[in-house]
């Protein structure tokens, strides 16, 4: 790979786009059904232009733009804001000489720290082409000066074979990402690019004003990539066809379950997905199993739970969101996957992550386990980070193990509270959502510790 | 003005803005600087509490603090003053 800046230029500001205009994807009728990332059968060049066709020249910025906000894409990483948010933040920028002379950077984030995710690794492993069509998209449509791939170290022979099977990609900089709970985090993620430690930064000013080499930066979880991918060749319309008003479209989900508690940090593991439904199992050293589907959005979870083939009678439980998710009990698990249905529960679909917490195992003993898990990764800059995730976590460790000072369960929310908004990032904010979750939606068992009388299995 | 003023940004850009025509002063902590030295809190004891750590403590806010007319002065010398420059001072409408 030459060096990113100069090579991207070329690359984009090259006519590959317009010189492939006459095989247009009309050819190809837009996909049916729910399979439409997991859509074909193997990660090569052949397969994916069978199934997808060419990808169409890239509309121009305000175009693009107000396409994916017909279409109502949400962001896949995490955060869930709508994509076009910072197309039109880079735009605007652009639009008023704010930025000068200063053409933007674009990144594709496949960093996925999170132990309970892997569906963007499945993703990269199975569709790389549209993870690169998404990425050449939106850096052709905002005339990018340098684009780069984000992604771990395992998935690079994968990525720069795509790469090679391409002739449009040569612009695209692939760099290994760091493997931490926060490396996805969007200016760790610039900081670790511009060769700092992968941390992040405090934020005064938005990276779509200035990030890496101060240029307006736009970095995109790369499911939210391939989805544009799509919604460039099919339409809004064809992306709205499937999902709910306000979460339209598919999503991809890492479920899981049998996560014991000395299994936590290693998370769980999926082989390569097929066809739909895109169907993963693998095994974690805990014994933890994880399946990545593509689902349409606002699925109620209990279907989901059914269609990854757990049984939700035998489930106290669903950990949404991740580690810095929300737990929904047994009796709310008809709720949809999605932002509307999943707001009272103070959590969104997220990364679409679902653990599911089988009856007669004690949610105390794993959650504590998750949360001594995040005070571990810290990035160790923000002092109420530094000093209140391990308290935190201490405290709640203490209950899980049956001590009977009452005053436990008070503490665990005082230190949670302490720790609220007082980042640079959203850590300690994810990791006191979580903590606060448990004890709200477990508080039978909180009782029971406290009088001893927990009777379920504690790993 | 001493003190550092940023063009936060989602936050209209301040620098130029006057105290007193409707803008708001928001004072914003870099924790990532900040190492609880604490005087800030020394010279905005209305404003910030010290948390069981020694770092600055806003009840009911996090990294950015709404700050009163009549303690922009305090807040502007807190700026100048940190020893870590972990302060900011910016104004939104």
């Amino acid at each position: 790979m030459t060096t990113a800046s100069s090579a991207a230029a070329q690359a984009i500001s090259a006519p590959a786009f317009s010189a492939r205009r006459s095989r247009a994807a009309e050819h190809v009728p837009a996909p049916l059904g729910t399979a439409r990332l997991t859509r074909a059968p193997g990660p090569d060049l052949a397969r994916h232009l069978t199934e997808f066709g060419v990808l169409p020249s890239a509309p121009v910025s305000g175009t693009l733009l107000e396409t994916v906000r017909a279409a109502g894409l949400e962001g896949r990483g995490g955060a869930g804001f709508p994509a076009w948010r910072k197309l039109a933040a880079v735009s605007t920028g652009s639009a008023n000489g704010r930025f000068g002379s200063r053409r933007p950077v674009v990144i594709g984030n496949a960093a996925e720290g999170e132990p309970l995710s892997v569906k963007d690794a499945t993703l990269l492993g199975t569709a790389p082409h549209l993870v690169i069509d998404g990425l050449l998209t939106v850096a052709a449509a905002v005339n990018a000066a340098e684009v780069y791939l984000y992604a771990p170290a395992a998935l690079l022979p994968i990525v720069a074979y795509a790469l090679a099977e391409r002739t449009d990609a040569d612009g695209v900089a692939v760099r290994a990402c760091a493997e931490s709970f926060i490396s996805g985090e969007a200016s760790a993620v610039v900081n670790a690019l511009a060769g700092r430690p992968a941390l992040p930064a405090d934020r005064s000013i938005r990276l779509t004003t200035s990030g890496l080499g101060r240029r307006p930066t736009l970095l995109h979880n790369i499911e939210t990539l391939a989805h544009i991918a799509l919604i460039v060749r099919f339409g809004a319309d064809w992306f709205r066809a499937l999902g709910t008003e306000t979460d339209p479209g598919t999503r991809l989900v890492t479920m899981s379950r049998g996560l014991w508690a000395g299994g936590v940090s290693a998370g769980v593991s999926a082989g390569a997905t097929g066809s739909m439904p895109a169907v993963a199992p693998g095994a974690a050293p805990a014994g933890a199993t994880a399946t990545v589907l593509e689902v349409i959005g606002g699925s109620r979870i209990d279907e989901l739970l059914r269609f990854g083939g757990i049984d939700p009678a035998a489930v106290q439980a669903v950990l949404v969101g991740g580690y810095h998710g929300a737990w929904l009990p047994a009796s709310a698990l008809h709720t949809g996957l999605d932002r509307v249905s999943l707001a009272p529960f103070g959590v969104g679909p997220g990364a679409g992550i679902l653990l599911a917490l089988e009856t007669g195992r004690c949610p105390l003993t794993l959650a504590a386990s998750i949360a001594d898990y995040l005070a571990g990764q810290s990035a160790r800059q923000c002092g109420p980070c530094v000093n209140g995730l391990p308290a935190m976590a201490a405290v709640l460790s203490r209950l899980a193990a049956g001590e009977r000072h009452p005053g436990l369960p008070g503490e665990v929310a005082r230190l949670a509270a302490l720790v609220t908004g007082r980042g640079s990032c959203h850590h300690p904010d994810g990791t006191a959502r979580f903590v606060l979750s448990t004890l709200t939606v477990f508080a039978a068992d909180v009782d029971a510790h406290l009088h001893g009388t927990c009777a379920k299995v504690h790993a | 003005m001493s003190a550092r003023m940023l063009a936060s940004t989602g936050r209209r850009a301040a620098g130029a803005a006057a105290a007193g025509s409707g803008a708001r002063a928001v004072l914003h902590i870099d924790w990532t600087s900040c190492d609880g030295r604490g005087l800030c809190t020394e010279l905005l004891p209305e404003l910030l509490q010290r948390d069981d750590w020694g770092y600055p403590l806003a009840l009911g806010y996090g990294s950015d603090v709404p700050v009163p007319a009549q303690l922009l002065t305090a807040a502007t010398d807190a700026v100048s003053l940190c020893p870590r420059q972990a302060l900011a001072l910016f104004r939104e409408p």
